[in-house]
């Protein structure tokens, strides 16, 4: 369902992510973990179509993700790491621009509507402006939002980011539940191990923009003699703190980063 | 289809909501009239040209959509900024459509902003002389808007952050404002001036206003409608062009 040979994508002098392959077979959950700045964002960005690789190829359903980008962008949904609501409109509108965007028909859309902000908690709310909402109302509107149509892929950035256990709870059964339903192939990174341990299938572990392992949780475990998936994460990427002022490869990287922002 | 207007009507909610800043956006226009209105009245009298605030008023119009329409158009630094730019980003659109009903929202909010003016021209005194032609100068109203809301779509598209924003005021709109002889006669003036204004758009918006409104015309409305039309549609070309290359 997603192919990926050889990608790599440079910020400047910086490479972000550094000619990764990788395969994800249709109806799979496929968890993408790394430490901070280990390139999982940059490369859904790019798999998503909002950022150009600088080279390498993706396919994406069969499709050539830098060349059919409209056909490609009919395949995903996605919930982004970072906020990507509209603010002035409620939740409701919110979720009334995301439906007419996907082509979600008319008649199924109120329903969907209402059974999403149900389901998360924030149908009493709808009609109230998003930006008069918590951090994590925000971020459960994110997800419903990126539930509403329903996708042969779904993307989700750290999407249980910031929620309560209740929620992530729903989070991940629903998910497991789109996935046994529908056969939705689920590409998710986290930084929570339990919950990669409990809903993916296959696990990559990416570092510095490499993958340096790619198994089940199970085999990953077994490949480094851990416990739990937390032990073997650690054992696969050390246990230094991917912090700017650490070491002077990642000043570095901040630096690059300050000029990318600045272009 | 439904995309294009969904997205209009999305720039209309959120100008209807930022009340306080509809308020705002009044208080420089009126300062223009009143102040330039009366102030610069006794001169331009006794220099025979008439009424000043009459003068004055279809180029307080004219900037004003200028200003909203730039500044709708450029919302999308801030949705780059707040993160809603990716969701539109993703979305299996066509990016032109997405561009369009941005630029025509923005476009409708600017006319309706230049309608609150028109409304305190008339209060503070302005008259125009031939009613008929106003329908006409609605026409020129959504020109200017649809001309400077692609503009400002296209500036957007190339700004990577609000910083740029304070330069584009300086360097791009207060000139396009002061250039377009929305403040002072065309006819008279020195020739790099005069090479300079006729190369502002802004100007034949201004001079179409001044045409349908007060009956005083520098170039005709033909000409103003025509180089209005052909610089916002080339503007739309290059605006959906750049928004269509857009990266976050
Ligand atoms: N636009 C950009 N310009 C310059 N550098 C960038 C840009 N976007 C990302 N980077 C850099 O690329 C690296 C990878 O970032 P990315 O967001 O992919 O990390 P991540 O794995 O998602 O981390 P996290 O777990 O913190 O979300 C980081 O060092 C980041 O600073
Ligand atoms: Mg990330």
């Amino acid at each position: 369902m997603i192919r990926v040979k050889d990608l790599t994508k440079k910020f400047g002098e910086f490479t972000a992510v550094n000619n990764i392959s990788f395969e994800v077979g249709p109806g799979e959950i496929f968890a993408f973990l790394g430490p901070n700045g280990a390139g999982k964002t940059t490369t859904i960005k790019m798999l998503t179509t909002l950022l150009q690789p600088t080279s390498g190829t993706m396919e994406i359903d069969g499709l050539d993700a830098r060349r059919q980008a409209n056909e490609v962008r009919k395949r995903f949904g996605i919930v982004f790491q970072d906020p990507s609501l509209d603010g002035d409109l409620t939740a409701y509108e919110n979720m009334e621009l995301h439906a007419v965007f996907y082509h979600v028909p008319r008649k199924i859309r109120g329903e969907r509507t209402e059974q999403l902000l149900r389901l998360f908690d924030l149908w009493e709310r709808r009609n109230e402006q998003v930006k008069l909402f918590s951090g994590g109302m925000k971020r459960r509107l994110e997800i419903a939002r990126g539930l509403l149509h329903t996708p042969k892929i779904l993307f989700l950035d750290e999407p249980t980011l910031g929620l309560d256990p209740q929620t992530r709870n729903q989070l991940w059964t629903h998910v497991k539940h789109l996935n046994q339903t529908e056969g939705v192939t689920v590409f998710l990174t986290t930084h929570y191990m339990d919950e990669a341990d409990r809903v993916a299938q296959r696990i990559a572990i990416i570092d510095h923009g490499k993958i340096v392992a790619e198994d089940s949780p199970q085999g990953l475990k077994q490949q480094t003699g851990a416990d739990s998936l937390e032990e073997a994460f650690l054992a696969l990427t050390g246990s230094t703190i991917r912090d700017e002022a650490a070491s002077s490869a990642d000043q570095m990287r901040q630096f690059a980063k300050m000029w990318g922002n600045r272009r | 289809m439904s995309v294009i207007y969904i997205l209009w009507l999305r720039e209309l909610r959120r100008y209807v909501r930022s009340r306080a800043q509809i308020v705002a956006s009044l208080g420089q226009p009126l300062l223009y009239l009143v102040v330039l209105g009366f102030g610069m009245g006794p001169v331009f009298q006794k220099a025979g040209q008439g009424n000043y605030l009459q003068f004055v008023a279809p180029g307080v119009m004219g900037m004003t959509v200028l200003f909203s329409s730039v500044f709708s158009g450029m919302g999308l630094l801030w949705d780059r900024q707040f993160g809603f730019l990716k969701e539109t980003l993703v979305a299996p659109v066509p990016r032109i459509q997405i561009m369009l009903g941005r630029t025509l929202g923005a476009a409708t909010v600017a006319v309706v902003q230049g309608l609150l003016v028109v409304v305190v021209c008339v209060i503070v005194g302005f008259r125009a002389v031939h009613l008929q032609t106003v329908p006409l100068a609605l026409l020129f109203m959504a020109l200017i808007a649809c001309l400077f809301s692609a503009l400002g779509t296209a500036i957007g598209s190339t700004l990577q952050n609000m910083q740029g924003f304070q330069l584009i005021m300086s360097f791009l709109v207060m000139p396009i404002f002061f250039l377009s002889g929305a403040l002072y006669p065309l006819n008279g003036l020195p020739k790099a001036l005069s090479v300079l204004t006729s190369l502002d758009p802004l100007t034949y918006g201004v001079d179409g206003l001044r045409a349908t409104l007060i009956g005083r015309q520098h170039f005709g409305v033909v000409t103003d409608g025509l180089v209005l039309a052909v610089v916002a549609a080339l503007l739309l070309a290059i605006g959906s062009r750049l928004f269509s290359k857009i990266q976050v």
